[in-house]
């Protein structure tokens, strides 16, 4: 590993100052499981490294304000499957940091991270995509927030610019009851890339929000408003069509070791069709009036 | 620019300052550094667990960690679970009474991942066992000897 300048701001604007005055030489360290990989391989060789866990701005890591659940940058999957509020408002976000990596890789690696690195296969963007978060973006104008859907833009790609750095993802509270299932396809029970990232969420309204990954260079957002998805009574047949329609977009790799095109589309349908059910049998049914 | 950074970390109970360069990792410096050879390094991306410590009572892999991360830390290698005297713990005991060390090389790590997983769930299901240890790769597959040291350890403390 070639060395290189440690640095640990204390404040968010430290940290800004320093990402902007070193542009491209310069690279954030939150949870490192990626980020010393590339380091030892000498994939990425920045003049200064900031790591990001002494910044008092960034603690305490998850916190409820105006309606939103604020989960810091320097906030691990571990801390986030514990929260019993994360557990409470979005649990298909819980049931996909506990499938990252392994115990030891959860303990250090963040949500911010997750999202940043443009992973196609992040396990907690299908989810996050569902949920509606919002990315809290602080740069050298100050803050800026955008929705999740739209940072995310390719493989290993999202919308920052020089000298700006994510600091929270914000979840809004859903305001209506809402269901939601995260689900993942792996050669192996445990501690594997997924082959397809899913989250499906229902709402109360019959509005059904579907997103997926690991099929295409970036995980995407489809939104059901008809209300026959989220129909418990609707036949399986018209739900696979909407479904098949829904996943038109997935253009899997050709090259993958994981799985082929064609394998990722036909088992899209199967973990779609699984994932919309769970998600409607968890929406808290209305009591009658 | 300072190509080392002075830390203050605990390591296995014994408060110690370490000056560290600030490109090695929490692996390196443990072995090189602090002379604690316990802690192995293998895969070197994370993926086989044999560098696993308890840093501020959660496993994690030393290999990705860089030592100046631990600064104010407590970390715990393997060479902190027996006691003083070298007795062995009850966790140590279980993996030699089941035989869970084969050839050995992985077992520093299974024993963090477990002493991890036991001092967070002292009674833990098999399925907690095997996803607990699920970081920790063995060569030798001698997995049903680990889980069920790490199953006999619990019942023992249990006692």
């Amino acid at each position: 590993m070639k060395t290189f300048e440690y640095t640990r701001p204390r404040t968010v604007a430290e940290a800004v100052r320093l990402l902007n005055e070193h542009g491209p030489d310069a690279q954030l360290l939150a949870g490192g499981t990626d980020l010393v990989i590339e380091l030892r391989n000498g994939w990425k060789e920045p003049e200064v490294v900031i790591d990001l866990k002494r910044i008092d701005e960034l603690r305490p890591s998850i916190t409820e304000d105006g309606g939103f659940i604020k989960i810091s940058a320097s906030t691990v999957m571990t801390d986030i499957a514990e929260d019993q509020r994360i557990q409470k408002y979005f649990p298909a976000l819980v049931e996909s940091a506990v499938v990252v990596g392994s115990v030891q890789i959860r303990a250090r690696a963040t949500l911010a991270g997750n999202i940043c690195n443009g992973s196609p296969a992040a396990d907690t963007a299908p989810p996050m995509l569902v949920y509606d978060a919002v990315v809290a973006i602080a740069g050298p104008n100050g803050m800026r927030r955008m929705q999740v859907d739209d940072f995310i833009v390719g493989p290993g790609k999202v919308a920052l610019e020089r000298g700006e750095l994510v600091t929270a993802i914000e979840l809004p509270i859903p305001q209506r009851p809402m269901g939601a299932a995260y689900t993942r396809l792996t050669r192996r029970r445990g501690t594997d890339l997924a082959s397809i990232t899913l989250c499906c969420g229902v709402d109360a309204d019959g509005i059904t929000r579907l997103a997926y990954g690991s099929v295409g260079p970036r995980a995407v957002l489809l939104v059901e408003m008809s209300g026959v998805l989220a129909d418990p009574n609707a036949s399986h047949e018209t739900k696979a069509d909407i479904l098949n329609e829904m996943f038109l977009g997935a253009s899997p790799s050709l090259r993958s070791m994981r799985a082929s095109p064609d394998y990722r589309r036909a088992m899209l349908r199967v973990l779609g069709a699984r994932a919309l059910q769970t998600a409607i049998e968890r929406l808290p049914r209305e009591t009658a009036a | 620019m300072r190509d080392t950074l002075s830390i203050e970390v605990k390591v296995n109970g014994i408060d110690r300052s370490i000056e560290v360069p600030v490109h090695h990792t929490l692996l390196d410096v443990l072995r090189e550094e602090v002379g604690l050879t316990g802690t192995k390094e293998c895969c070197v991306v994370g993926e086989c667990g044999a560098c696993t410590v308890i840093v501020d009572g959660r496993p994690i892999n030393s290999c990705l960690m860089l030592a100046v991360e631990v600064d104010g830390a407590e970390v715990t290698t393997v060479e902190g679970l027996a006691a003083e005297d070298g007795r062995l713990n009850p966790l140590q005991e279980a993996f030699l009474d089941k035989g869970a060390p084969q050839c050995g090389f992985c077992i520093p790590g299974q024993l963090m991942s477990a002493q991890a997983l036991l001092d967070k769930k002292p009674n833990p299901t098999v399925d907690d066992v095997h996803e607990g240890l699920a970081g920790n790769l063995c060569r030798c597959a001698g997995y049903q000897q680990i889980t069920a040291a790490v199953l006999a350890a619990a019942e023992v403390e249990r006692q």
